[in-house]
């Protein structure tokens, strides 16, 4: 299989780098070499994140590179504004329809754009999803980006039963239950 | 075959120690290396592991550790590695018992680091051998390897990585800890204490040793040519490697194990049979001016930069001269990192700015108070060289002029070697006003215990050093303990202390708002009747706080920790405090 190429992009405290650990699960799961790069430290206090996700028969590259994704899984609408020009021409944005100023804006240096995905949907493919609010209604904000990454399941190549096995084995026993629920509200969102 | 598991690039180097038997491992928390030392410690039952106050402390913990006879490691990000300068090149000459590495994680493109330097050219100075891996696999089995080497050439050798492969992951095959047996001790001053009369007699076979590892290389596995198209052969190491693969899957390639020394004949044998050699090396032109020094044409920094990160796209760009497919990327408003909602030092910075004070800053999360709308932090160098800084500016401009500047400084950075730094400024009589920030943790790490915290990294409970009767007993008689968020008593004491011709040294105690140990009962809610819309809560950046339309603000409840800064800042008591 020629090698899929995923892009988790988001705010700091959002999140990916439990997104990113169940992609690299999945991926073992189907039997497929993975290779995955994420950002520590520093930009994890609140700064723009993104987190690589590749796999196939062979991976090389930790990266993904410009051009490149199949998938954009953004958490945050300006983030997937930063990072569109990252995506495929026929690939996919699945976007979280959430807005975090950052303190550019809070401070009035800079403006929050309008219109962020009705601009990306000129060129690509969109599919929305207010992941927060459905959170709030499984009663737990937390499992958004669950919801999100159910979403992008939808364009990925493993079943739902093996998404959930992988969900089980990768997230704290407490909260199994919520994240599966969260999934299937993804995945059933289409 | 081994179950195969992802890895962290970081946790494959513990993995590896583990599997290599080694018994101590020292380090001091440094983004891309911490996740080292965190993973390691799963093994504690087989590894001892701690973490020292420096890396020079560090370094010499392992080396002790290698002289009595059993495998040790050190862990540092490349900063730290100056700072374990001093014993790092005086054990190239001692060279070890046990085997010894040193992991050194470098920062191509400052993802979190002040600075961008090459660990191989220190490495090169200190006559040390550097393997540098390209995937988590290459990862736990080079650090086997490494042992392996260190024993077999007598020196303690580098593992370099970069951030790229630190924070990668990758597939791992495990394998069965073996554990060599302990090698027994010999007194041999000749070999252990570097006096004169005994280094001049280590140092030709130090050189020696380089020369045979040289050539022995020439024949290491992990240095391997991959002969495909031969118009281009690529010589390259680590991650970029990688990129070659990804790029041009199709060129011949030479990748280097073992970067420093270079295995000259196979490199001249690889360059006899390619038409054009092309060196690919993040960061400065190694491995490319010793290459280029033995007379062999190559190109390499004339269309690679030195500085940041490689990419695929680089080499499509440069040497398959193909256009990438994308679109340019979008305007839009940057996203720096930021203080928490809650962090205390937020609310140190708040009263700093108010009465228009310099700070001489330091290393950590408290390095974001440089950045508007704080920005008090003038100066960040390295670690401890606030106090220090703050110390030279008063010799240089005199006493009055401390009154306008203040020095920040952590707790674990202080520890690290802010110590130092303020036995000077006691000793050489200085008057300044040393602020240290203690948020009980290492906190831009990730959190992580150090000397003052009473915690192990092995989780154990130990004593913990008091940071106010440290400071009293090298002599310091204004000595204060604040609590971060008491605007008006910490305003109260900056102003005194910073007027006062002597010495002081002021502790804001709040701890880490992420630390677990944390409980928050409060949270800050408008009261939109009595909001004068002043804007005097949003000033100092929190971004639980927004600004709406009309003027008035909002507070993000998941956010809100209840800290209170806001709430104190409002003169017309417009927020309110709640339970949570």
């Amino acid at each position: 299989m020629e090698t899929k190429n995923i892009m988790i992009v988001g705010v700091g405290g959002q999140g990916t780098l439990l997104t990113s650990r169940i992609l690299g699960g999945i991926a073992i799961h189907g039997g497929y070499d993975v290779k995955l790069s994420e950002v520590h430290g520093m930009a994890q206090r609140g700064g723009s994140v993104v987190t690589f996700v590749r796999y196939g028969d062979k991976v090389a590259e930790p990266i993904v590179e410009v051009g490149q994704a199949d998938v954009l899984i953004a958490f945050e609408r300006l983030e997937a504004m930063r990072y569109i020009h990252y995506l495929k021409k026929d690939g996919v944005l699945i976007a979280n329809d959430w807005r975090i100023d950052p303190i550019t804006v809070v401070t009035g240096v800079a403006e929050y754009p309008e219109n962020i995905l009705e601009e990306i949907e000129k060129d690509h493919k969109v599919y929305r999803i207010n992941a927060m609010e459905e959170a709030l209604k499984l009663g737990n904000s937390k499992v958004f980006n669950i919801i999100v990454l159910g979403m992008a399941a939808r364009h990925m190549d493993f079943s739902k039963e093996d998404w959930m096995q992988v969900i089980e084995k990768t997230v704290p026993p407490k909260t199994v239950e919520i994240n599966k629920k969260a999934f299937e509200v993804g995945y059933g969102n289409k | 075959m081994g179950e195969k598991v992802i890895m962290l690039g970081n946790e494959a180097i513990a993995r590896g120690a583990y599997e290599a038997g080694v018994k101590v491992s020292s380090a001091y928390p440094g983004t891309p290396s911490t996740e080292i030392s965190e993973n390691l410690v799963k093994y504690k039952d087989d590894v001892y592991c701690e973490w020292a106050p420096n890396e020079k402390v560090a370094t010499e913990v392992a080396l002790g550790a290698a002289i009595s006879g059993v495998r040790a490691m050190a862990s540092m990000k490349h900063v730290g590695f100056n700072v374990a300068a001093d014993p790092v090149y005086t054990a190239a000459y001692t060279g070890i018992n046990g085997g010894m590495m040193i992991v050194v994680a470098d920062d191509p493109g400052m993802y979190s680091s002040q600075n961008e330097q090459d660990t191989r050219q220190i490495a090169r100075a200190a006559n040390i051998p550097v393997l540098e891996p390209s995937d988590s696999a290459e990862a736990k089995d080079f650090t086997k390897l490494a042992f392996e080497l260190s024993e077999t050439y007598d020196t303690p050798i580098i593992l370099r990585t970069t951030t790229r492969l630190a924070h990668s992951q990758g597939l791992v095959e495990l394998c069965d800890r073996v554990v060599p047996e302990d090698r027994v001790y010999e007194k041999n001053i000749a070999k252990y204490v570097m006096m004169p009369g005994n280094a001049i007699r280590r140092h030709p076979f130090v050189e020696d040793r380089m020369k045979r590892m040289a050539e022995d290389a020439c024949g290491f596995e992990i240095n391997r040519a991959e002969y495909n198209d031969t118009s281009i052969g690529i010589i390259t190491s680590g991650i970029p490697y990688t990129y070659v693969k990804e790029a041009m899957p199709n060129a011949s390639v030479l990748k280097l194990g073992l970067v420093h020394p270079l295995p000259r004949k196979l490199i001249e044998e690889f360059a006899s049979k390619v038409d054009k050699v092309v060196i690919f090396e993040e960061l400065e032109p190694v491995i490319e001016e010793q290459v280029k020094s033995w007379g062999i044409e190559a190109v390499g920094k004339e269309i690679f930069t030195i500085q940041g990160e490689y990419s695929a796209n680089m080499l499509r760009k440069a040497l398959l001269k193909e256009e990438i497919q994308a679109k340019a990327p979008a305007q839009v408003p940057a996203r720096p990192p930021i203080l928490c909602p809650g962090c205390p030092h937020r609310s140190v910075y708040t009263v700093l700015k108010k009465l228009k004070l310099h700070a001489a800053g330091d290393i950590g999360c408290y390095t974001l108070g440089a950045v508007a709308p704080l920005s008090v932090v003038d100066t960040t160098i390295c670690m401890g060289s606030s106090i220090s800084t703050l110390h030279g500016m008063e010799k240089g401009k005199g006493k009055e002029y401390m009154k306008n500047w203040v020095a920040v400084i952590g707790d674990s950075t202080f520890m690290h070697t802010g110590v130092n730094s303020l036995m000077n400024m006691v000793y050489n009589q200085g008057t300044g006003t040393v602020l240290i920030l203690d948020n009980s943790t290492t906190g831009m790490t990730g959190h992580q215990d150090h000397a003052a915290t009473g915690k192990t990294l092995q989780g154990d409970i130990t004593k913990a050093i008091n940071i106010p009767l440290f400071c009293k007993s090298i002599g310091i008689e204004h000595v204060y303990e604040v609590n971060a968020f008491d605007l008006e008593e910490l305003t109260k004491r900056v102003k005194e202390e910073v007027e006062r011709d002597d010495i002081s040294v002021i502790i804001t105690k709040t701890p880490c708002v992420l630390l677990k140990s944390n409980k928050f009962t409060k949270k800050c809610v408008p009261n939109y009747d009595k909001c004068k819309k002043c804007g005097a809560c949003l000033r100092p950046g929190c971004p639980a706080l927004t600004k709406n339309e009309d003027g008035s603000i909002s507070i993000d409840a998941t956010m809100c920790n209840g800290c209170g800064l806001c709430r104190q800042l409002c003169k017309f008591n417009a927020i309110e405090e709640v339970d949570a």
